[in-house]
C-alpha cells in the first residue's frame, strides 16, 4: 500500500470550521498537539535566553528584573501551558479512545469546550506577559505576589482557567475508560496505556479544584484585599504554600503518569513482549495516584513546620517511590528473551529509562530530611525536577510522538535525522543539567539573576547543552514539519503493534476510527501467539519481501 | 583547613556538616548502584535481545514472576526506610537547640540582612561569631519570605514575617563563609547576600568592645556606611536614576508629591519617619514596599543617615 | 462495571441518542458517571474554603465567636428552609417527567426556580446589611465594636464561602430555565430526561453544601 487512504479524519469534512467545530477526538488531540508544542518551543526559547544571561555572573544583557519574568515564564509556561495538557489532552485524546476500540470519548461536546477554554487561558496567559510581567515564579508564594506590581493578578486567573480545562479532560476520560470499553475489554485487557490515562484522569479531577479555589483566593486578595495570605491583616502566608503543593505535588505526578503510560507501550511493542508483570504496573499507577495526594509538605520542610508533620511527609514521600521503582524494574524485564528493534520511539524509550532513574533518584536525596534542608532551593532542585519532567516526561511524550506519528499523519518522518535529533537531545539534555546538580549541591541557589565566580564554569558548561538541546529540537521541528507532507507512506501499522489503534484502523484512520466495531477476545499485547503484519517502510529486509 | 571539599558538596565547616554528608553519600551510593544496575541491565538486554532474522515472528518470554515483583518492592522499601530514619535522626539534631546557644536575632528584608547582637547593637550583611560555640539565630522577616542559608555550615531556614524560626550551628574553622537568600523575594533576590565571619574567642570579645563605641567617625560617613550595610541602596539610588525607591541625589530640601497629592519639603522630620512610619506617606509613583526600620535604626542611626543624604547635592 | 459497545446489527436509535453510544442505557450511565465526577470536583473545591475555614478558626477561636454574632441567624434559617424546599420541588420535577407530566414538571421546575430566587433576594438582603455597617472582608472592614483580633477574616472567609455558593446558585437558576426550555420544546419524555436529573443533581449539592455552610458560619461561629 503505497498511498493514503482515501476518507481519513484529517480530509473528511474539510474546511476550517469544520475544524473549530469539530467534536472528533482525533482532531481535538490533533489541535491540542499543535498548541501544546508551540508553547513547548516558547518555553524552551525563554529557557534558551536565561542559559545565554546565566553564561556569566552579573548582568549580561538582561535586567535582573528581566530574568525574574523570565523563569517565571519558562517555568509557568512549560507547567500549566505545555506539560500538563501534554500527554493526556494530545495523545491521550488521540489513542486512549482508539485503544479502547471506542468511537469517541464520552462526551465529545466537553472535549472541545476544554480545548477552547485552554485557548482563552492561554491567551490570557500571553497577555499577562504583554501587559507588565509577571516575576513571582511559577510558585505564586505570598505575601510576595500579593504586593508586586505586574500582571499577577491575569495570570493567576489564566492558571484559575487552565484548570478547568484539565478537570474537564480528566472527567472524560474518567467516563470514557468507565463506559467505553469494546466488548471483551475488561479492566485488565486493557493496554497501559489506558491504565496510565486513567490514573492521571483520577488526579486531575481531584487535584485541580484545590489549584482552583486557591488561585481564586489569591485574585481576590490581590483584588479586593481579603487578608486572609497577609501577614500585615493577621493571614497566613504559608497556609498559600500548602494549598499551592496540595495541588501541585499531585501535579507533578500528572505529569510523569502519561509518561510512563507511554513507555509501557513502547516497550512492550519494540521488545515484541507483553509487559512484564502487567497487573504491577497497571496497579502502580493506581497507587502512585493516590499517595500523591499526601506528601505535598516535601516542599515546605524548610518553612517552619513541625518535626511532627516534616517526619509524616517524608516518610510518605518514600514510599511513593516504591512504585515508582516498580514500574521501572519491569520495563526493564520486558526487553528479557524480547526481539528488540530500535526505532526512534524505542530509542526515546531507552533514554527515558536512564534519564528518569536519574531523576527519580535524586528525589530521593530530597525526601531525606537532613539533606533536604541542604538542598532545597538550589540547582540540585531545578536538576532533579528537570530530569523527571523534561528526561521523563518530555521524553516520553517525544517518543510516544514519534511512534504514533505514522498513525496521526499515515506519514514517515525521516528516520536518519529522528536519530541524530535524538543523539542531540540526549547528550545536550546531560550537559545541560548535570552540571547543575553539581553547583546545587555546591550551594548555588535557585532563581539568582547573579552567582558567585565560583560557579562559573558549570553554569557555562550548562549553557552550552542547553544550545546542543536546542540545536537537537531545531533538527526535530524540520524533519516533522517536512514529513507532514513528504514522508514516505506508513501503512497501518508500521511497528507490528498489537493495540486496536494500529491493528483495527487505517493510518491515518476513518472519522469513526475502525471500520466495524473491535472485540477484544485477547490478553494484552499478545505477541506469543499472534503476529501483527508489519508495514514499516523503512525495515523491507530481504524477508519481507 | 580546607580539606573536606569535594565534588559534590563544600567544605565542611559547621559540627553538623559531617553527618549530612554521610548520609548524602549514602544516599549517593545507593543511587548509583541503582542507576548501574538499571543502565547496564538494559544495555545488556537491548544488545543480547536484539532483533535478529525476521521483523514479524513470535516471541515466547516470561510475562511475569511473582517472586521478582516482591523482591524489587521489598528491597527498595527497606532501603528507603532507612534513608528516612537516619535522615530523621540528623535533621532532629539539627533542631535541638543547645541550652548554652549564643542568640543573635537575623531580621531579614529586601534585600538584605541584620544581626541584632544581645549587647544591644546590630551589624548589616556581617555576622561575626565565635568559633567553637554553638549559635542559635532567631529569625523573622520585615516584609516578604526570605531563606537564610549557609552551604558550608548545611543549614538552611525560611525567615517569615509574621512568626519566628530557628536555626543554630557550631563553627569549627576561623573564617568567612557565604549567606545565600534562598527564598526568592523579588528583584535583588541575589544580592541578597551577607558574610558569616568566623573568629577567635578573644578576637570575637575584641569586636564586641569596639562595636558599641563608634564615637570617632564623622556623622555622614558613618550615614555612607549604613546606607550600603543596611541595603537602603538596594532601593535608592545616590546618581538620580529611579529604581524600587526615589533616589537620595538632591532629594533633601527639594519639595515631592505624594500619592495622596499632598505636596511635601523633604526634611528631617520627614525623613525619620519614612525610616520608621514609611508608609504614612508614600511617594507618588512608588508601592508602599519600604519595611520600616523601626527598632533597627537608632536615633544616632538615623541622624547619620540624614547627614549622608544632605551632603548627596 | 462491565459495559458493552456491541451494536446488534440495525435496531432503532432513538433521536436522543449520540452518535457514539451504542444503546441509550449506555448513554445514560455515562451521563450519570460524568456528573458525578464533578460534583467530587465541587466537593473538592469548596472542601478547599472549608479547610480555610477550619485553619482560622482553630487560630481565632474567640474572634470567630465573637463576629458569628452578628450574623442574622433568622435569616440564615429561613435560607435553609427555602433551600430544602427547592430541593423539593426539584425532585418532583424529576418524579414528574418520569411519569411523563411535562405541565407537573414545568410547574415544579418553575417553583424551584422562584425558590431560588427567594434565597438570593434574602442573601442579598443580609449582603446589603452587612455592607452598610462596614462588616465586610480584609481591609475594607471598618466595624469598630468586636472585641477580638482581626474580626475581619471572620468575613473575609463569610464572603468567600457564601459568595461562592451564591455564584452556584445563580449557575443553578441559568440550567434550570434552560430546562425549563429545552421541557417546553418537547426535548424529553418519560424514555429520557437524564439532563433534568443531572441537573436535580447539583441542585441537591447546593442544597447540601449550604446545609453545611448555615450551622458552620451562623449557630457555632
Ligand atoms: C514529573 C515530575 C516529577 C516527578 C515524577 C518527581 C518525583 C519525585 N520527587 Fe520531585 N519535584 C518535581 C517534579 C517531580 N518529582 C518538581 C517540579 C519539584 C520542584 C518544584 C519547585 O519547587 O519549583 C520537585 C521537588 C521535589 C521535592 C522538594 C524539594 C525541595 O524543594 O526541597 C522533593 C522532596 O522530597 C521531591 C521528591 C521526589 C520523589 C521522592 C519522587 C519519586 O516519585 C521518584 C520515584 C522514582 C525513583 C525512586 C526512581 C526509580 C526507582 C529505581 C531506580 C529503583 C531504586 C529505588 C529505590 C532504592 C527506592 N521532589
Ligand atoms: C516541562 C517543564 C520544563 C521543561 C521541559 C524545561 C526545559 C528547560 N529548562 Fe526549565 N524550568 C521549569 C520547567 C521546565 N523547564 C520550571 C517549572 C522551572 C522553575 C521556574 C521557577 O523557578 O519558578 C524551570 C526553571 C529553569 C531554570 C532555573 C532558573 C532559575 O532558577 O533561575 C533553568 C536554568 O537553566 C531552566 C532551563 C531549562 C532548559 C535549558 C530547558 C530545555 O530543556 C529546553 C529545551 C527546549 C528548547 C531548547 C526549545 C528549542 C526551540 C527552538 C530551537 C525553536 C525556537 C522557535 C520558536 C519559539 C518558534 N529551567
Ligand atoms: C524594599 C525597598 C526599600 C528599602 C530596602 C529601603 N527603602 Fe526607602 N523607600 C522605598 C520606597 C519604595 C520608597 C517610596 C515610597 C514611600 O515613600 O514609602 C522609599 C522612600 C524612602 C524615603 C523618602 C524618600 C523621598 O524621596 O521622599 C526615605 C528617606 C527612605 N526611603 C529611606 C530609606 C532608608 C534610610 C533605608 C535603609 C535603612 C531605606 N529607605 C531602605 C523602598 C525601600
Ligand atoms: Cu531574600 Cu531572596
Ligand atoms: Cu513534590
Amino acid at each position: 500500500m503505497n498511498t493514503l487512504p482515501y476518507k481519513t479524519y484529517l480530509n473528511s469534512p474539510t474546511g476550517i470550521k469544520s475544524w473549530l467545530l469539530t467534536k472528533d477526538h482525533k482532531r481535538i488531540g490533533l489541535m491540542y498537539l499543535m498548541a501544546i508544542s508551540l508553547f513547548f518551543l516558547v518555553g524552551g526559547a525563554l529557557a534558551l535566553v536565561m542559559r545565554l544571561e546565566l553564561f556569566s555572573p552579573g548582568e549580561q544583557f538582561i535586567s535582573a528584573q528581566t530574568y525574574n519574568q523570565l523563569f517565571t515564564l519558562h517555568g509557568a509556561i512549560m507547567i500549566f501551558l505545555f506539560i500538563i495538557p501534554s500527554i493526556p489532552a494530545a495523545l491521550g485524546n488521540f489513542i486512549l479512545p482508539m485503544q479502547l476500540g471506542a468511537v469517541d470519548v464520552a462526551f465529545p461536546r466537553l472535549n472541545l469546550a476544554s480545548w477552547y477554554v485552554y485557548v482563552v487561558g492561554a491567551i490570557m496567559a500571553l497577555g499577562a506577559i504583554v501587559i507588565g510581567g509577571v516575576d513571582t515564579g511559577w510558585t505564586f508564594y505570598t505575601p510576595y505576589s500579593v504586593q508586586t506590581k505586574g500582571a499577577i493578578t491575569l495570570i493567576v486567573m489564566a492558571v484559575f482557567v487552565l484548570g478547568f480545562s484539565s478537570i474537564f479532560t480528566g472527567l472524560n476520560f474518567i467516563a470514557t475508560v468507565h463506559k467505553m470499553r469494546a466488548p471483551g475489554m475488561t479492566w485488565f485487557k486493557m493496554p497501559l496505556f489506558c491504565w496510565g490515562i486513567y490514573a492521571t484522569a483520577i488526579i486531575q479531577v481531584l487535584a485541580t479544584p484545590v489549584l482552583a479555589i486557591t488561585a481564586l483566593l489569591l485574585v481576590l486578595e490581590r483584588g479586593v484585599g481579603i487578608g486572609i495570605f497577609d501577614p500585615k491583616m493577621g493571614g497566613d502566608p504559608v497556609l498559600f504554600q500548602h494549598f499551592f503543593w496540595f495541588y501541585s505535588h499531585p501535579a507533578v505526578y500528572i505529569m510523569i503518569l502519561p509518561g510512563m503510560a507511554i513507555i509501557s507501550e513502547l516497550m512492550a511493542t519494540f521488545s515484541r513482549k507483553p509487559v512484564f508483570g502487567y497487573k504491577a504496573v497497571a496497579y502502580s499507577s493506581l497507587a502512585i495516584a493516590l499517595l500523591s495526594f499526601v506528601v505535598w509538605g516535601h516542599h515546605m520542610f524548610t518553612s517552619g513546620q513541625s518535626e511532627l508533620s516534616a517526619m509524616i511527609f517524608s516518610f510518605l514521600t518514600f514510599s511513593v517511590a516504591i512504585p515508582s521503582a516498580v514500574k521501572v524494574f519491569n520495563w526493564m524485564s520486558t526487553m528479557y528473551r524480547g526481539s528488540i528493534s530500535f526505532d526512534v520511539p524505542m530509542l526515546y524509550a531507552l533514554a527515558f529509562l536512564f534519564l528518569f532513574t536519574i531523576g527519580g533518584l535524586t528525589g530521593l536525596f530530597l525526601g531525606t530530611l537532613a539533606v533536604d534542608l541542604h538542598l532545597h532551593d538550589t540547582y540540585f532542585i531545578v536538576a532533579h525536577f528537570h530530569y523527571t519532567m523534561m528526561g521523563g516526561t518530555v521524553i516520553a511524550f517525544l517518543g510516544g510522538l514519534h511512534y504514533w506519528w505514522p498513525k496521526i499523519w499515515g506519514r514517515m518522518y525521516s528516520e536518519k535525522w529522528a536519530r541524530i535529533s535524538w543523539a542531540l537531545v540526549f547528550i545536550g539534555f546531560n550537559a545541560t543539567f548535570i552540571p547543575q546538580f553539581i553547583m546545587g549541591s555546591q550551594g548555588m541557589p535557585r532563581r539568582y539573576f547573579n552567582y558567585l565566580d565560583q560557579y562559573q564554569p558549570m553554569h557555562a558548561f550548562s549553557s552550552v547543552g542547553a544550545y546542543i538541546l536546542g540545536l537537537g529540537f531545531l533538527i526535530m521541528v524540520v524533519y516533522l514539519w517536512h514529513s507532514v507532507k513528504n514522508g514516505p507512506i506508513a501503512g497501518s501499522n508500521p511497528w507490528g503493534a498489537s493495540t486496536f489503534e494500529w491493528t483495527h484502523s487505517t493510518s491515518p484512520p476513518d472519522p469513526h476510527n475502525f471500520k466495524e466495531q473491535p472485540v477484544c477476545d485477547h490478553e494484552p499485547y499478545p505477541y506469543a501467539t499472534t503476529i501483527f503484519k508489519s508495514t514499516n517502510p523503512y525495515e523491507m529486509d530481504d524477508s519481507d519481501k | 583547613m580546607d580539606t573536606t571539599a569535594t565534588i559534590w558538596m563544600p567544605q565542611q565547616a559547621s559540627t553538623i556538616a559531617s553527618e549530612v554528608d554521610a548520609l548524602f553519600y549514602f544516599v549517593y551510593w545507593i543511587s548509583i548502584f541503582f542507576l548501574a544496575v538499571i543502565t547496564f541491565g538494559t544495555i545488556y538486554f537491548a544488545v543480547k535481545y536484539r532483533r535478529k532474522g525476521k521483523r514479524d515472528q513470535l516471541t515466547s518470554g516470561p510475562h511475569g514472576h511473582t517472586g521478582l515483583e516482591l523482591t524489587w518492592s521489598v528491597i527498595p522499601t527497606l532501603i528507603v526506610l532507612v534513608m528516612f530514619a537516619w535522615g530523621f535522626q540528623v535533621y532532629l539534631k539539627m533542631n535541638v537547640i543547645p541550652k548554652d546557644a549564643l542568640e543573635i536575632k537575623v531580621t531579614g528584608y529586601q534585600w538584605a540582612w541584620i544581626f541584632d547582637y544581645p549587647e544591644g547593637f546590630n551589624t548589616g550583611g556581617e555576622l561575626v561569631v565565635p568559633v567553637n560555640k554553638p549559635v542559635k539565630l532567631l529569625m523573622s522577616s520585615l516584609d516578604v519570605l526570605h531563606s537564610f542559608y549557609v552551604p558550608a555550615f548545611r543549614v538552611k531556614m525560611d525567615v517569615l514575617p509574621n512568626r519566628y524560626t530557628s536555626i543554630w550551628f557550631e563553627a569549627m574553622y576561623e573564617g568567612e563563609f557565604q549567606v545565600f537568600c534562598t527564598e526568592y523575594c523579588g528583584k535583588s533576590h541575589s544580592d541578597m547576600l551577607a558574610m558569616v565571619k568566623v573568629v577567635s574567642q578573644t578576637d570575637y570579645e575584641k569586636w564586641l568592645e569596639k562595636q558599641s563605641d563608634d564615637s570617632g567617625t564623622p556623622p555622614a560617613e558613618k550615614g555612607k556606611k549604613l546606607f550600603t550595610s543596611r541595603a537602603c541602596n538596594t532601593c535608592h539610588s545616590t546618581d538620580g536614576s529611579k529604581s524600587v525607591g526615589p533616589t537620595w541625589q538632591g532629594t533633601f530640601g527639594s519639595t515631592e508629591v505624594m500619592a495622596s497629592g499632598e505636596k511635601i519639603t523633604v526634611d528631617e522630620n520627614y525623613v525619620r519617619e519614612s525610616i520608621l512610619n514609611p508608609n504614612a506617606k508614600v511617594v507618588k509613583g512608588f508601592q508602599p514596599v519600604m519595611p520600616t526600620f523601626q527598632g533597627i535604626l537608632s536615633d544616632k542611626d538615623i541622624d547619620a543617615l540624614v547627614a549622608y543624604m544632605k551632603t548627596l547635592k | 462495571m462491565e459495559t458493552s459497545t456491541a451494536t446488534t446489527g440495525h435496531e432503532e436509535r432513538p433521536e436522543f441518542l449520540q452518535h457514539h453510544f451504542a444503546t441509550a442505557q449506555q448513554q445514560r450511565e455515562t451521563s450519570k458517571l460524568g456528573i458525578w465526577i464533578f460534583l467530587v470536583t465541587e466537593v473538592l473545591f469548596f472542601g478547599g474554603l472549608f479547610c480555610f475555614y477550619a485553619v482560622y478558626r482553630s487560630w481565632y477561636p474567640e474572634m470567630f465567636h465573637e463576629a458569628h454574632k452578628l450574623l442574622n441567624v433568622s435569616l440564615g434559617a429561613t435560607n435553609t428552609v427555602v433551600l430544602i424546599t427547592s430541593s423539593l420541588t426539584m425532585a418532583l420535577a424529576i418524579r414528574s417527567m418520569q411519569v411523563g407530566s411535562k405541565k407537573w414538571t414545568m410547574i415544579n421546575l418553575g417553583m424551584t426556580l422562584a425558590l431560588a430566587g427567594t434565597f438570593l433576594v434574602i442573601k442579598f438582603i443580609e449582603y446589603s446589611h452587612k455592607i452598610h455597617e462596614g462588616l465586610v472582608w480584609g481591609k475594607f472592614f471598618t466595624f469598630g465594636e468586636i472585641d477580638a483580633t482581626n474580626p475581619h477574616l471572620f468575613f473575609s472567609v463569610y464572603f468567600a464561602m457564601t459568595g461562592l455558593h451564591g455564584i452556584h446558585v445563580i449557575a443553578g437558576m441559568i440550567t434550570i430555565s434552560w430546562m425549563m426550555y429545552r421541557t417546553s420544546k418537547n426535548h424529553f419524555s418519560a424514555d429520557y430526561y437524564t439532563p433534568i436529573e443531572m441537573t436535580g443533581l447539583y441542585w441537591h449539592l447546593v442544597d447540601l453544601i449550604w446545609i453545611f455552610l448555615f450551622p458552620m458560619l451562623y449557630l457555632v461561629g
